[in-house]
C-alpha cells in the first residue's frame, strides 16, 4: 500500500521546508517529497485511484490535501494512558485513540500507573500492548525511583534497554536531593533524559490551587509558585553538576522560566515543556470551583501566563506536551480538595494551540510545529520521527487550521472527559493522521 | 423587594440593597425572640435540613432555633469527613436528601465550594453555614446586625479584624459583606496568618495591631483555630496572645467604647483576656442573639423570594 | 394578589374625604366606650402599616373623650398569613411592637378596610401568640364587603359596597400625606 498526499503545504522545520509539495508514502516511510511527485494528478480530487505505481501493480491511495497543511505526525510526549491499572480512565488502546483524534502519532506514557512502570517487565507488558491494540506509537517513560517511591534507584539500565525512552517519577517530585543527583549520573551511561515532576512537597503540602489573588478570595489553599521553581532550580543545578540532560515537565511560573532561561545561556542541557492549559487558563478559572480545573502545577497566575507565552515564542519552552490525565467522573464530581488533580489533553491540544497562537498571530505555524515534532524528537532521541525527510517514519499529520469545531461534552476518544475547554469553540484540528504509512484517523 | 436568588452560598453575590434586606427583616424577627410563646407559623410544612460536616454547636443550633421559631420541620444531619470519604460522595448525599423534598438545605463543609455542589442540582434553597476557609456569610450578616443595633449606622464605621485571616472565613466573608455597606476594614495578624493577597478582600493590611485597631469603631477578634496550626505557622500560643491577644491594656489604647466581637467560640487568654470578653463593650452574647434573627430572616426570604411570581 | 399581569388602575371614586374620616372616628371612639362602658382595660391594636395610624387617632379621641390614655401597639401579620408560599415572592415583613401585655386586656383590632377577613384571622393568630385577652373587638375604617371568612366588625367607620375588580385605597396623612378613601377600578385581561 502506498500513499500519495498531493497538493498540502508541507511544514517540516526539521528540514526547513514550508512549500507546497507532495508526499509519496511507502512501506511505512517516506519515500519521496518533492513538487509534483510521479503519478500524482494534478487536480484529481477523487481517492483511492489506481495509477501506475514503480512496479505497476501497487495500490495506491491519493490523498487531496488542497488547502491542508502537512506537518510531521505530532509527538506528545508527557501522557498518562492508566493502563494497567486505571483501565475504567483509559486503556492503551483508547489513550492512543484519543491521540490519533488530536493529530499525535507518538506519544510517551508517565510511568505512574499500577503497577508502576520501574521494571522491564512493565515496559513490555507496554510496548507490547501497544503493538496489538494501539493506533499510535507508544514510548514509555521509565521510573526514576523504584516504586515511585522517591527512595532508591528504579532498574535504569534494565528500562532503557526495554525501550523507555526517558525517567520520570510523574505525579510526584522526587524529593531526595541525593537520589536525584545519582539518577542523572547514572541515566548519563544511557544518554536517557531525565523528566522530573519538579516540586517541592513541604511547600505545596494541601494545596489544591495557585496560592495568589484568586486562592485569597476562594480560602482553597494555595500551592505557591516557589514550589515549583525551587525544585526547577535544584535540578538544573544538578543536571549542571551530573551532566545529564535535564528536560522539566509542565512548566507554569515566571521563576521556572527564568532558571530555565539563565540555565541554557550558561549551557546547560536543559529543556522545558508547557501544557496548553497552562498557556491558556489562569487561576481565574478556579473561581466556579470546577473540578475540571483542578491540576497539578495548578493554573497560575495572569503575570505567570504571560511569561509562559513569551517562553514559548522565545524558544525558552521548547515543547508543548499536554499532560493528558484522564479520571472517572465520579472522582472529579467531588469537593475541589478531594478530586484529583488532572485534565484530560490529547483531544484539544491543536485546535486550542491553533486558536490561541496561530489564529492569534502569536505564533507562525512552523514555530507550533517545531514544538509539537521536531523539538520532542530530539530531545527523546527518537530515531525516524518528527520530520518529514525521506526516509524518515511515514508518521504524518493533516491539519485544517480553519476548521471551526466545539467541544463536545459527551464526544470523546479518551475513556473520560475531564476537560475545563468542554464548550469552547476552536479553531483548528486535524483532519487526517496517518501512522507508518496507514491512516489512523480522518474525519468524515 | 426579595432576593435575587435561591440560595446563599457567598456575601460576594449579595448586593447591599439585599444585605439590607436582610436585616431589615431580622429586625422585625427580633422581636419573636422576646415573646413567651416563640412561634410564628410562618414555615409550617416546611422542611429544614440541617447537614452539617463538621462539629458546630452554635451555628447548627441558631439554625435548629430559627427554624423551629418559624414552625418549620428541622432534621439535623452531622456527619464527619472521615466517613464521607469512604461512604457516600456529597453529590450523592444531595441526590438522596433532594428525594425527600426539603425545601431549605443548610450546609456546613471543611472545603470551600461544596455548597455549591448541592446548590446547582438541588430544587432547595441552600444556605452555606460555612465552607472551609471561603465564606461564612450568615456569620457576616449576623455581625452586621450587632453593629447597627448598637451604633445605628454602618456606612462610614471602621472595623479592625485581627487573628488568623488566612484559614477565616469569617473574615472573608465579614471583610466583603463591610465594604459592601460602606465601612472600612482593617486586619491585622502574622504573616505567616494572612493570605498570600490579603489587599484582595478590600481591607488594609499590617501586622500591628495597635496601629490597627487605633480609632476602631469595633474590633474583632477572630478564633485561633488550634486544629489548623501546623507548626511551622506559630511558634506558640503565648507569643500569639502577647504579639496579638487583646488585652484590657490594649484595649485602653483604642477609641473609648470600642465595641468587641468575636465569631466564638472564644480561647479567653489567648486571642481575648476575659475582661474584655465579658465587659461593657462586648456584643460577644448579642451576637449569639442576632444569629437567630438573621437565620429567620433567611428562611423566610429564601423560601419566598424565589419562587415564581405567578 | 399582585400578580405580574400589568394592571390598569384608575380613580372611580372618592368615598370619603378628610372630614368624613374625622367624624367616622370620632362616632367610631363614642361607640367604643359605648360598648365597653368606658376605657378601663382597653388597648389598641393597628395592624401595620394604616391600622396603626387608625389606632392613634382613635387613641387620641378616646383621650379627649375620656381623659384616659388607652395604649396602641402595632402588630405585623406577615409571618400570619396564610398564603405564604403560595403566591410566589414573600411580603417584607414588618416589626410587631407591643410594649405593653394583652394579657386580659380588651384589645381593639384596628384596620383600614375590611374585606375577605384573612388579614383579621391572622391578626387574631398573631394576638393569641403574644397573650390571653379578655376580648378582642374589630375596628375597620371601611367594610367593603366580600367576606370569606365569618368575621365581622366591631365598628364600622363607612359600609361600602363594592365590586371584586374594585380596590379600596386608604390615605392617611401619616403616611400618604393626605387624608381620603377612593376606590379604584383595575382593568386587567381576563384569566
Amino acid at each position: 500500500m502506498r500513499l500519495l498526499i498531493t497538493g498540502g503545504r508541507v511544514i517540516d522545520p526539521a528540514s526547513g521546508v514550508d512549500a507546497t509539495l507532495d508526499i509519496l508514502v511507502e512501506d511505512g516511510q517516506i519515500l519521496q517529497v518533492d513538487k509534483r511527485v510521479q503519478g500524482s494528478g494534478s487536480g484529481g480530487p477523487g481517492k483511492n485511484k489506481k495509477p501506475a505505481g514503480r512496479d505497476g501493480q501497487t495500490e495506491i491511495r491519493v490523498i487531496d490535501a488542497t488547502g491542508k497543511i502537512v506537518v510531521p505526525g505530532l509527538i506528545d510526549m508527557h501522557v498518562h494512558l492508566r493502563e494497567p491499572g486505571r483501565e475504567d480512565e483509559e486503556t492503551i488502546a483508547s489513550g492512543t485513540a484519543a491521540a490519533a483524534r488530536g493529530g499525535f502519532t507518538s506519544i510517551c506514557c508517565m510511568p505512574n500507573t499500577d503497577p508502576v512502570n520501574d521494571t522491564a517487565s512493565v515496559t513490555e507488558y507496554i510496548l507490547e500492548q501497544a503493538k496489538k491494540v494501539g493506533r499510535v506509537n507508544v514510548f514509555p517513560i521509565g521510573c526514576i525511583s523504584r516504586g515511585h517511591h522517591g527512595e532508591q534507584l528504579a532498574d535504569i539500565g534494565d528500562l532503557a534497554a526495554a525501550g523507555c525512552v526517558g525517567l520520570s517519577d510523574d505525579g510526584k517530585p522526587v524529593m531526595n536531593a541525593e537520589l536525584m543527583r545519582r539518577a542523572m549520573e547514572y541515566a548519563t551511561m544511557f544518554d536517557i533524559t531525565v523528566i522530573p515532576h519538579c516540586e517541592d512537597l513541604t511547600l505545596s503540602e494541601g494545596g489544591v490551587m495557585h496560592e495568589g489573588r484568586v486562592s485569597t478570595k476562594l480560602g482553597l489553599k494555595g500551592i505557591p509558585s516557589a514550589a515549583e521553581a525551587v525544585m526547577v532550580g535544584r535540578d538544573i543545578l544538578l543536571s549542571e553538576y551530573t551532566g545529564a540532560r535535564l528536560h522539566v515537565c509542565h512548566v507554569s511560573t515566571t521563576e521556572s522560566i527564568c532558571l530555565i532561561r539563565e540555565a541554557r545561556a550558561r549551557g546547560v542541557q536543559v529543556s522545558g515543556e508547557a501544557t496548553p492549559h497552562h498557556l491558556i487558563l489562569t487561576d481565574e478559572a478556579v473561581r466556579g470551583f470546577s473540578t475540571n480545573t483542578k491540576m497539578n502545577p495548578p493554573l497560575r497566575s495572569a503575570e505567570d501566563v504571560t511569561a509562559l507565552r513569551e517562553a514559548l515564542i522565545d524558544g525558552t519552552i521548547e515543547i508543548i506536551a499536554t499532560d493528558h490525565a484522564p479520571h472517572a467522573s465520579f472522582e472529579k464530581e467531588m469537593e475541589y480538595d478531594y478530586a484529583p488533580f488532572g485534565i484530560i489533553g490529547l483531544e484539544t491540544a491543536l485546535g486550542l494551540i491553533l486558536t490561541e497562537f496561530y489564529h492569534t498571530r502569536l505564533l507562525a505555524l512552523p514555530m507550533i510545529i517545531e514544538r509539537l515534532t521536531t523539538n520532542p524528537a530530539r530531545i527523546l532521541k527518537l530515531k525516524h520521527k518528527g520530520t518529514l525527510v525521506p526516509g524518515a517514519d511515514a508518521d504524518i499529520t493533516i491539519l485544517d487550521p480553519d476548521q471551526e469545531w466545539i467541544v463536545e461534552e459527551n464526544d470523546w476518544q479518551s475513556k473520560s472527559k475531564n476537560s475545563p475547554f468542554i464548550g469552547w469553540k476552536l479553531k483548528g484540528r486535524a483532519v487526517m493522521t496517518i501512522v507508518a504509512g496507514q491512516v489512523v484517523w480522518e474525519t468524515s | 423587594m426579595a432576593l435575587k436568588r435561591k440560595d446563599l452560598l457567598t456575601i460576594r453575590e449579595l448586593e447591599s440593597d439585599e444585605i439590607h434586606l436582610i436585616l431589615d427583616t431580622a429586625d422585625s424577627m427580633k422581636e419573636i425572640a422576646s415573646r413567651d410563646i416563640k412561634k410564628v407559623p410562618a414555615l409550617r410544612g416546611k422542611t429544614l435540613i440541617n447537614l452539617f460536616y463538621e462539629p458546630s454547636t452554635r451555628t447548627r443550633t441558631s439554625f435548629e432555633i430559627a427554624g423551629k421559631w418559624l414552625s418549620a420541620d428541622v432534621i439535623n444531619i452531622s456527619t464527619t469527613v472521615s466517613s464521607v470519604t469512604k461512604g457516600e460522595s456529597l453529590l450523592d448525599t444531595g441526590k438522596t436528601l433532594q428525594a425527600m423534598r426539603p425545601d431549605v438545605v443548610v450546609i456546613r463543609h471543611p472545603v470551600p465550594g461544596a455548597p455549591k455542589i448541592l446548590a446547582d442540582r438541588l430544587q432547595a434553597s441552600i444556605i452555606n453555614a460555612g465552607d472551609g476557609a471561603h465564606e461564612h456569610p450568615t456569620q457576616a450578616l449576623l455581625d452586621l446586625l450587632t453593629i447597627r443595633e448598637r451604633l445605628g449606622r454602618l456606612k462610614g464605621l471602621t472595623v479592625a479584624i485581627v487573628g488568623d485571616i488566612s484559614h477565616s472565613r469569617v473574615a472573608r466573608s465579614g471583610i466583603q459583606a463591610m465594604r459592601k455597606v460602606g465601612m472600612d476594614v482593617r486586619v491585622a495578624g502574622p504573616p505567616t496568618l494572612l493570605p498570600r493577597h490579603p489587599e484582595e478582600l478590600g481591607a488594609q493590611v499590617t501586622t500591628d495591631v495597635e496601629a490597627a485597631i487605633a480609632d476602631a469603631d469595633v474590633i474583632m477578634m477572630l478564633r485561633i483555630q488550634r486544629e489548623r496550626q501546623g507548626p511551622t505557622l506559630l511558634p506558640s500560643l503565648r507569643e500569639y496572645s502577647r504579639l496579638f491577644g487583646l488585652t484590657v491594656e490594649r484595649v485602653k489604647k483604642a477609641r473609648e467604647g470600642v465595641l468587641i466581637m468575636h465569631p466564638g467560640p472564644l480561647n479567653r487568654g489567648v486571642e481575648i483576656a476575659p475582661e474584655v470578653a465579658d465587659g461593657p463593650y462586648s456584643l460577644i452574647l448579642d451576637q449569639v442573639t442576632n444569629g437567630v434573627a438573621i437565620r429567620m430572616a433567611l428562611l423566610y426570604l429564601l423560601t419566598g423570594g424565589h419562587a415564581a411570581t405567578n | 394578589m399582585p400578580t405580574e399581569v400589568t394592571m390598569k388602575v384608575s380613580e372611580k371614586a372618592q368615598i370619603m374625604d378628610a372630614a368624613a374620616i374625622q367624624r367616622a372616628l370620632t362616632r367610631v371612639a363614642h361607640e367604643i366606650i359605648e360598648k365597653n362602658k368606658g376605657t378601663a382595660d382597653l388597648v389598641l391594636i393597628g395592624l401595620r402599616s394604616r391600622g396603626v395610624d387608625l389606632a392613634r387617632r382613635l387613641s387620641q379621641r378616646l383621650k379627649e373623650i375620656d381623659g384616659a390614655h388607652v395604649p396602641v401597639g402595632a402588630l405585623d401579620i406577615t409571618l400570619y398569613r396564610d398564603d405564604l408560599g403560595r403566591t410566589g415572592r414573600h411580603p417584607t415583613v414588618r416589626k410587631t411592637e407591643i410594649t405593653f401585655s394583652i394579657e386580659n386586656k380588651k384589645v381593639i383590632l384596628v384596620d383600614d378596610v375590611l374585606y375577605t377577613g384573612r388579614t383579621t384571622r391572622a391578626a387574631m393568630d398573631g394576638l393569641m401568640d403574644l397573650g390571653r385577652p379578655r376580648v378582642i373587638q374589630l375596628a375597620v375604617l371601611v367594610d367593603r364587603g366580600h367576606r370569606e371568612l365569618p368575621i365581622r366588625a366591631d365598628y364600622v367607620g363607612k359600609n361600602v359596597p363594592t365590586a371584586k375588580t374594585e380596590q379600596v385605597q386608604v390615605m392617611l396623612q401619616e403616611e400618604d400625606g393626605v387624608d381620603r378613601v377612593v376606590i379604584m377600578e383595575s382593568t386587567t385581561d381576563d384569566q
